[in-house]
This record gives C-alpha cells, structure tokens and sequence, in this order.
C-alpha cells in the first residue's frame, strides 16, 4: 500500500574501498572532536560565574521600603490570600507612637514569613499587593541551604536595606547573621 | 663501557622509571578527563586545586577509602591475585625501555635505560601478554557472569590481537635485524648520515601496530571487556576501593608504556632531528667538552622521547572520545579476515623491499 509519493527505494550499494577500509571515517570523527577541542565552552563555573537572569526574572521577594525609608507593607494580607502555595505568614501589629519612621502605614506586618519551599514564584503575591510593597527581583534567587528552618524567609531577610544593597553580586542572600550585622551598622 | 657502579645507576633509573610510570599514570586519569571535557566542549575537573592538578589525589583518597568488598563465592585469594597482576605486568614491562642514550661522568658512562637486554622487545611482548592473565582471573574468580564474559571477551581479543601486532614488528626486526630496543633506536638515526625513523619505512605496519595498541591495551573502540552498555562493567564488575583502582591504573600504565613502545620502534624514541649538528654546535662553536654536550643531547633527547609518548597518549584518549565501540563479531573479523593477512602482505612487501635494496 502507498501512503504518500515520498516513498523512497532504498539501494543497499556495496561498500567503496574507502569507507570499507575504515580510516577515512575515523579521520573525519577525529577532526570534528578535534575542532570542539578549541572551541568554546559551554560550562558556566557557577559560584564565580552566574548565568544572566533574563530582565523579568522572578527571583527572590523583597519588601520594599518607600523613599523616607519606611516599609511600605501594611499587613493587610491580600498576598497570602492570592498566593497558590500558601507560603506567605504574617502577623499584623499597629504601629505606636514614634515608629512613623519606619512604617509608612498605622498598621504593620511585626512578623512576615515567606517559605521559600513552598513559593512558586509565580509572582501572584505582586500582583495582588495594593501597596506596592512586594516585589520579586529579577537578579536575585533562593539560594540552597542545608537545613530545611533555613528556607523560611523572615523580615530580617526579606526587607530591603535602608542603605543602599551591599548584598552580593552573585544574588545569594544574606544570613540572618550577616544580615544582622548589617543591620547594626545602619541603626 | 659499563663499569661496576652500573648497578646502582641501573637500579636508580628503574626505580625513576617505575616512579615516573606511576606519576604518569596518575595525571593520566586527570588527562583523560580534561581531554574528555574538551572534547566535549566542557571545562572538566577544575576545582581541586589550580586548573584541578591536585584531582588524581582526591581520586587516589576515594578508591583508598571506600568499602572493600568480597563478592559471595569468590575466590577470595585470586580475587586479590586479579588487580595484583595486572598492575605487576603493567609495570615490568617499562624496564627494557630506552628511555634516553649514554650519559657519561668522567670514564663512566651510562645508559638511560633499566636493562639493556638483547631480546627487549621479546620481554615486552611475554610480559603484555602475561597482562590478559590479570584480567583473566580477576574475572574468573569474582564468580559473576558479566566478569567472566568480560574476561573472556579480554582474552580472545588480546590472543587475536598479539597475533597481527606480532607481524607488523617481524616487518620491524627484518629492516633492524635486531630485538635490542637500544639498537633499533640507535639504528634510526647514525651520525653523520641521515637515516629515516622507521615510519617511513613501515607506514602499514605502523598503523596495524597501532590498531594493535589500542585492542591490547583494552582502550575504545576496542574496549569491550568492560563494555557498560552488555557487561555492567566488564571483567571489574565485582570490584571496588583501590582493587578497582589498581585496574584502572594498569591500563594506564599500559597505555604509557605501549605509547613509548610505538615511538622507540616507529618514531626514533630517543633521537630528534639535527642532533648531531646540535652537538658538534655545542662543541665546536660553544667550546664545550664532547661528553657534556652529549650529555646535553641526551637529556634533550629523553625529553623528546616523553614529549612522543605525551602526544601518543592524547592520541589514545583523542580516539576513546570520538569513536564508539566495535561490536564482538566486528572485533574479530577486523583482527582475523584483515589485519593479519595484511600484516601478512606488510611482511612480503618489506621483504622485497630490502631484496631490491630500497630500504
């Protein structure tokens, strides 16, 4: 039966004298391997080197402060409702006397958690904050920890800097130790 | 020309030797993974140490460190005899080799080599051969079916092999007249006169030689017994820690040791070109002594020779990377219907050569 008019008959010719005698070939092969010697490498040496993040990135969040430096987040936990993981904890506290530097509205998140185990950076929690006060950076990720408490992501670490990101380069983020230290040097 | 402290210069070059094969080896197994990464447009290991240089040594602590493990129903005394004799053969076989020409010191002169013997390349062959045996029992006595097949599969290969790799040197020794690898070194270049490496002069019997190699030598695309994709792992199926590593190890010392057996015999070994203008440069221009500039000579040549057995050896793993492997029927076919009947011709055609005086 004919499918189609592509049919092909297929010729089995003997071999010529060359390809039976097998070395042609082996010198084609060998040029080739030869020719990726010299060529350009394709391994990135990730700790010294990253990979550029395209420029809408979902990486790891970050809650913005506005331009007097307060946080903008008002604990009113729209994101927790839209995230699909269900990643995002918050405890909501009123802000007193004195603290209206540092937190823009008269209600604030004392505690805000992110489990980056359960994220999916899928970039709900952006969307769905009135406040623009979360933010997934494009040049930043989750790095990999070796104690799985380590993943939840708590203001300390979540926070932008007052002063201006003296993070490192490579989008590693920073211990709640460093960022501690950090911290004591601003204050 | 050997006096009596040729002794112990003898036994300072073997145990150089022996040192050197081993060190060799050991940045072999880094080479063949660089060489494999590049080929393959990757970095490789880079990360012990610079450029990874000191990788060899976290392999040796691994193989070292792991589980040592008897298979049930082992034969537990060859079981140790396997790797054992693999790696004793491999080894022997470095000691007739001429790694450099004469060194003199005042009326003592004496030769870069371990034994100077009048049947060299006869040793050679006797101890590669007892090599097989190394594989041989190690996958005997692991009492597993992919071992044995795979020793086996060794086996065969190698006696199919050894045959055309003998004829392709009978071609050799017709034009040499000797077995000495001294001599056929010295032969392929005699001062005063210019005289051919003996590749030019057996082109076919060279590459049969080195088709040889690689089958003996276990390498791709001959290496099929320890084929991953039919046999597990072939004759070391059962074997782990530094037994499996001494295996691993044998075949790089083989391989060395094979590469400077190819360049002593088809490629001059010790000699390089213009080195005997380069001498009489040194003695007649420079003011030097006739024994230090020989001996300068000989130094450059050794040089030389391992910079021969370098590219050799890149060749071997240039090939592992490239080529896939032969299927077992195509294995002997290329071994019995081909190679020997051409060594065969290589023989005759050598043969007159030398009656109608060409070579």
């Amino acid at each position: 039966m004919q499918l189609t008019n592509r049919a092909k008959v297929l010729e089995k010719k003997p071999m010529t004298l060359a390809e039976r005698a097998y070395l042609p070939a082996i010198f084609q092969g060998l040029s080739i391997t030869m020719r990726h010697f010299f060529m350009k490498k394709a391994t990135v040496r990730y700790p010294e080197e990253v990979r550029p993040f395209s420029g809408f990135f979902r990486g790891l969040h970050v809650l913005k402060r506005d331009e007097q430096g307060r946080e903008r987040c008002t604990a009113c936990g729209l994101c927790a409702v839209a995230c699909p993981a269900e990643a995002i904890t918050m405890v909501a506290g009123e802000r007193k006397k004195g603290e209206e530097g540092l937190y823009r509205e008269e209600k604030y998140a004392v505690s805000y958690e992110i489990n980056m185990l359960r994220c999916i950076f899928c970039g709900l929690c952006e969307e769905a904050c009135p406040k623009a006060a979360i933010y997934l950076q494009p040049d930043k990720m989750a790095p990999p920890r070796f104690e799985r408490d380590e993943f939840t992501y708590g203001k300390d670490r979540l926070v932008e800097p007052v002063s201006p990101d003296e993070r490192s380069v490579r989008g590693i983020q920073l211990t709640p130790e460093q960022a501690d230290k950090l911290r004591a040097r601003i204050m | 020309m050997l006096e009596l402290p040729a002794l112990g210069w003898q036994s300072i070059v073997i145990f150089v030797v022996f040192a050197l094969s081993l060190l060799i080896a050991t940045y072999c197994t880094y080479a063949e993974r660089v060489i494999a990464a590049f080929l393959q447009d990757r970095v490789g290991p880079d990360r012990a140490g610079p450029f990874g240089l000191l990788q060899p040594l976290a392999d040796a602590v691994k193989m070292f460190t792991k589980e040592e493990f008897f298979p049930g129903g082992a034969n537990k005394a060859l079981f140790v005899v396997g790797p054992c004799l693999a790696m004793i053969t491999a080894l022997m076989s470095s000691a007739v080799i001429p790694f450099g020409n004469t060194m003199s010191f005042g009326n003592n002169a004496f030769f870069l080599q371990g034994i100077e013997v009048n049947i060299g390349m006869l040793w050679i062959f006797g101890v590669v051969s007892l090599g097989v045996y190394g594989v041989m029992i190690g996958g005997w006595a692991s009492n597993n079916k992919f071992s044995l097949l795979g020793a086996v599969r060794a086996a065969s290969q190698n006696i199919s092999y050894e045959l055309a790799m003998g004829m392709s040197l009978i071609a050799v020794l017709m034009i040499s007249g000797t077995l000495s690898l001294r001599e056929i070194t010295l032969q392929q270049s005699v001062a005063g006169e210019w005289q051919m490496w003996n590749i030019v002069k057996q082109p076919i019997g060279f590459i049969i030689f080195l088709v040889c190699a690689f089958a003996e030598t276990n390498r791709t695309p001959f290496d099929l017994p320890e084929c991953e994709t039919e046999l597990v792992g072939g004759y070391h199926t059962e074997y782990s820690s530094m037994k499996l590593g001494l295996y691993l190890f044998s075949e790089y010392v083989n391989i060395f040791v094979v590469s400077a057996v190819m360049s002593v015999l088809y490629f001059g070994g010790f000699n390089f070109p213009f080195q005997y203008e380069l001498r009489d440069w040194f003695v007649n221009s420079q003011g030097w002594e006739l024994d230090s500039a020989q001996n300068l000579i000989t130094i450059l040549g050794t040089v030389g020779l391992f910079l021969k057995i370098f590219a050799f050896i890149f060749f071997f793993m240039w090939v592992r990377w490239t080529l896939p492997r032969f299927r077992y029927d195509q294995l002997m076919r290329l071994g019995w219907t081909i190679l020997i009947p051409l060594a065969v011709f290589n023989i005759v055609l050598t043969g007159g050569l030398i009656l109608f005086g060409v070579i």
